[in-house]
């Protein structure tokens, strides 16, 4: 079987045995998979309400999925996407509401605040790392419970309530055509600055002196040390450089979606499926915002499917989870595609 | 006569590339067989052929004359095959008899029977003279030692027929000697060996044929006594190949690196380099003779920033690098070829054109305001390649993908463009055949007639006679003395390795 052919088939298999399994559980349960099906695919392109919103949903993920690509790539494991994420969002809602400032100014500026604050959240696990030798695994799930309870605590005293201001509308995302061409759904420009950071992200690793020296210390910190490089340097900002993409995250949420960031009970949940979506994009960038579309589709599409199809929520998340499942463990198709078709080379 | 295995006619192929092309190789009973050939020269997809590894595409495999299929290496134990892995495969923390029973542990109602197997481990050692303590800990023992614990967990397991891949790559001579001792001992105790190499010396030294491959054929067997290293080495090769490597006269002329009472730490705080002084001219190649551990590594690091220095000064062409950083060092004109290419000479999962620029590339016209001009990387990638002769399918190729001395290449080609006034040497030629070793000989002497000042590491005597202008023998963390090649045998560097002065010996003796 030709290379280019297994490349195709692979994916296109994964998601049909997703499927297929998918459909098993609704029809043990007593629901209809088809119905479930249509509804879910109503959920993702049935009318440019659903559109809108499913694109809405992806943008998050890309900047998640990025976040842990990069930190994946310069060999680091940044758990900690979620607590940076959030920190973004919080930062990116206060220059939101707190200035009054003219758009070209206030977005930018609220924009690099939600950096900021991701990319220091990140510093300090990128530090301990760098020079005292502690896992970054360790210290960003614990950075995340930090984040997650001074988040909440901030939005108590900024605010007198559960929720901050809503943002100025200098400082918003959305558009009034975005919702006129999408039924006035929650879309906002962010999905181009994802877009972007694809680009960005893909332009530092395969194109810059900086990127090469990531890559380098994150392959093998001796030879990096060996060839003049500053390894302490390096591991800190590549953390930081992930910090910042989940930082933007937060943004799109404060600035696109909700226009202000409200008390959490638990996590957004978003910076974990970043890992998804990083693992299911093979840390690529590119491969990246398609994982991201599939893991956005799915997520915003399932909405859908307690309101038409009858199928609760829960059973949802299963067959969602299932077919994630499946494209994620491609690498089993493959193999079997493989032995396949060399049984038939030994039968000739 | 009886053949105790038969290779016959073997192929075996990985895609488009022929490892291995109807090569035969057959072990008498009771001989000690050499399987002799360059790197890369399919020895190893061979032996495991022959280890159940591979399966072969065509030929067959015969055992005591019956024809066998080795499906893996539980069947090649069966057969009475062992294999003594170049990289052993031991657990560290485990004791001798552990690490030998593991994977067929024998049980005794349920339990480990550990005291039998120890028993039974330390008759082996004592049959077979391997001195080796059955309840001492893998990490207490040396590296000879560790090789025999795999070679008896190899004749615990009931092998005829032992399987070397290149045993002598870790030892030290003394440990060489005794292992061509205990090779011999197997031999007059039954058994037979297929010892994997591209040392002649040790061929010449301990075996009785000889089978040559090259680029994946096989070229024939010879009988050891009817040959000598010169065809051996030309029928690996396939061309002649020089052994004393011919150079004209150094010309010495400035001091390019001189360094003053350095003083070194390694890891636990030890001082491995004391107080040590050495200089190194234009023009001329040092080099370092000395036992493995005494200070050559933390030396290297010194210079190069990699370490820090306790005490003294380090200058090169009359500039205090001391205390530098590793980039300051290496702009200022140091180029290093590692003595550990994996550790330090590569990023492995980089591809080669990727580490061709390890120092470089962020310097013009590699890169321009940050960016690199991965074009300029290819072609400079693959004039090396092309220059330096490294064997690779393509400067896009992984650098894990390559053989040890392919890699080598590639480092050598790298730090030698670079051009560098002062070029170290460590261990350069390890684990290489003759024909990279001749190649890499070669381009230092190059370097040295340039007027570059090149400053040689090695554990191996020929090279250090063969190559270096002047010696410097290292022991203990100093330079215990400086002595020409020409005026110094083999036996007096020994001495002085060893820690022992012959001037002052001489001296008594002629004032007397």
């Amino acid at each position: 079987m030709s290379k280019r052919l297994t490349n195709i088939l692979v994916p296109l298999i994964s998601i049909l045995l997703g499927i297929i399994v998918g459909a098993i559980v609704m029809a043990i349960s007593g629901f209809s998979p088809v119905d479930g099906y249509i509804a879910l695919w109503n959920g993702v392109f049935g009318n440019t309400y659903n559109i809108g919103e499913t694109i809405r949903q992806i943008t998050p993920y890309v900047f998640a999925g990025l976040a842990v690509a990069f930190a994946f790539r310069t060999g680091l494991f940044n758990i900690g996407v979620e607590g940076q994420l959030i920190v973004g969002w919080l930062a990116a809602a206060y220059v939101g509401y707190a200035f009054d400032l003219p758009k070209i100014v206030h977005i930018p500026l609220a924009l690099l605040a939600a950096a900021v604050a991701g990319g220091l959240w990140a510093f300090i696990p990128g530090l301990l790392k760098a020079k005292l030798q502690v896992h970054e695994v360790i210290v960003t799930i614990m950075m995340n419970y930090i984040a997650l309870h001074v988040v909440n605590a901030t939005i108590a005293t900024l605010s007198d309530g559960e929720k901050t201001e809503k943002i100025h509308e200098t400082a918003s995302l959305r558009s009034p055509f975005l919702e006129s061409i999408t039924d006035y759904s929650r879309l906002h420009w962010g999905f181009i600055i994802a877009i972007l950071a694809v680009i960005i992200m893909w332009f530092i690793l395969e194109k810059t002196t900086r990127g090469y020296e990531l890559k380098s210390v994150g392959f093998n910190q001796h030879a990096s040390e060996y060839a003049g490089m500053n390894v302490s340097k390096n591991i800190i900002l590549a953390m930081v450089i992930s910090g910042i993409f989940a930082g933007l995250g937060g943004a799109m949420e404060a600035l696109g979606t909700f226009g202000n960031i409200s008390k959490m009970t638990a996590f957004t949940g978003i910076g974990f499926d970043g890992i998804a979506v990083a693992l299911l994009g093979a840390n690529q960038p590119f491969g990246v915002l398609l994982g991201a579309m599939l893991f956005g589709s799915l997520k915003n599409g399932g909405l859908n499917m307690p309101n038409e199809a009858g199928i609760p929520v829960e059973i949802v998340s299963i067959v969602i989870a299932l077919i994630i499942f499946f494209v994620a463990s491609g690498y089993i198709i493959r193999v079997a595609l493989e032995r396949i078709s060399k049984k038939k080379k030994e039968e000739k | 006569m009886e053949y105790v295995i038969e290779m016959l006619g073997i192929r075996k192929q990985f895609g488009d590339f022929v490892a291995n092309d109807n090569i035969t190789l057959q072990l008498k009973k009771g001989e000690i067989h050499a399987l002799l050939g360059e790197n890369g020269a399919g020895k190893s997809t061979l032996m495991n052929v022959l280890f159940g590894l591979y399966q072969p595409e065509a030929g067959s495999i015969k055992v005591h004359g019956k024809e066998v299929k080795i499906t893996d290496p539980n069947k090649a134990n069966d057969l009475g095959i062992g294999m003594v892995h170049q990289h052993f495969m031991l657990v560290e923390n485990f004791t001798v008899t552990e690490n030998i029973i593991l994977g067929s542990e024998p049980t005794k109602m349920g339990s480990i029977n550990i005291r039998d197997a120890a028993k039974k481990v330390q008759e082996l050692s004592e049959k077979y003279g391997l001195n080796v303590d059955a309840n001492a800990k893998i990490e207490d023992i040396s590296v000879g030692m560790q090789q025999r614990v795999e070679i008896l967990k190899t004749l615990y397991r009931g092998a005829e027929i032992l399987i070397f891949d290149e045993p002598t790559a870790s030892l030290t001579p003394q440990e060489i000697t005794e292992l061509m001792q205990i090779m011999k001992r197997l031999i007059d105790e039954g058994k037979s060996i297929i010892l994997i190499t591209h040392k002649l010396k040790e061929i010449m030294e301990v075996s009785d044929r000889v089978t040559i491959i090259r680029k994946g054929k096989g070229i024939g067997t010879v009988v050891t006594a009817d040959t000598n290293p010169d065809q051996l080495a030309e029928m690996m090769v396939g061309r002649q190949v020089v052994f004393k490597t011919e150079k004209v006269e150094a010309k010495p002329t400035d001091i390019v690196l001189n360094i003053q009472n350095l003083t070194v730490a390694d890891n636990r705080g030890v001082d491995k380099v004391k107080n040590l002084n050495l200089t190194v001219r234009a023009g001329e190649i040092v080099g370092i003779a000395g036992i493995d551990g005494n200070g050559q590594s933390e030396l290297i690091e010194a210079i190069t920033g990699l370490r820090k220095v306790k005490k003294g000064t380090i200058t090169l062409k009359g500039k205090n690098i001391t205390g530098f950083k590793p980039r300051k060092i290496t702009e200022a004109g140091i180029g290093h070829i590692p003595q550990d290419r994996h550790k330090h000479g590569l990023v492995l999962d980089f591809p080669i054109s990727h580490n061709i620029v390890l120092q470089t590339y962020y310097q013009k016209p590699i890169s321009k305001a940050g960016i690199i001009d991965y074009k300029k990387v290819n072609d400079f990638a693959k004039k090396i390649i092309h220059e330096y002769d490294v064997r690779t399918p393509g400067e896009m190729t992984l650098a894990r993908a390559l053989s040890g001395g392919n890699q080598q290449k590639a480092i050598i080609g790298r730090e030698i463009e670079r051009d560098p006034e002062l070029l170290i040497a460590a261990l350069p030629t390890r684990g290489l055949d003759v024909g990279a070793i001749e190649f890499i000989h070669k381009r230092l002497i190059e370097q040295r007639d340039k007027g570059k000042a090149v400053l040689l590491i090695s554990f191996e005597l020929d090279e250090v006679m063969n190559v270096s202008d002047s010696i410097a023998v290292i022991h203990d963390g100093s330079i215990i003395d400086r002595v020409l090649p020409h005026e110094t045998s083999e036996q007096d560097l020994g001495l002085l390795m060893a820690g022992q002065k012959l001037h002052q010996d001489s001296k008594k003796v002629g004032d007397e």
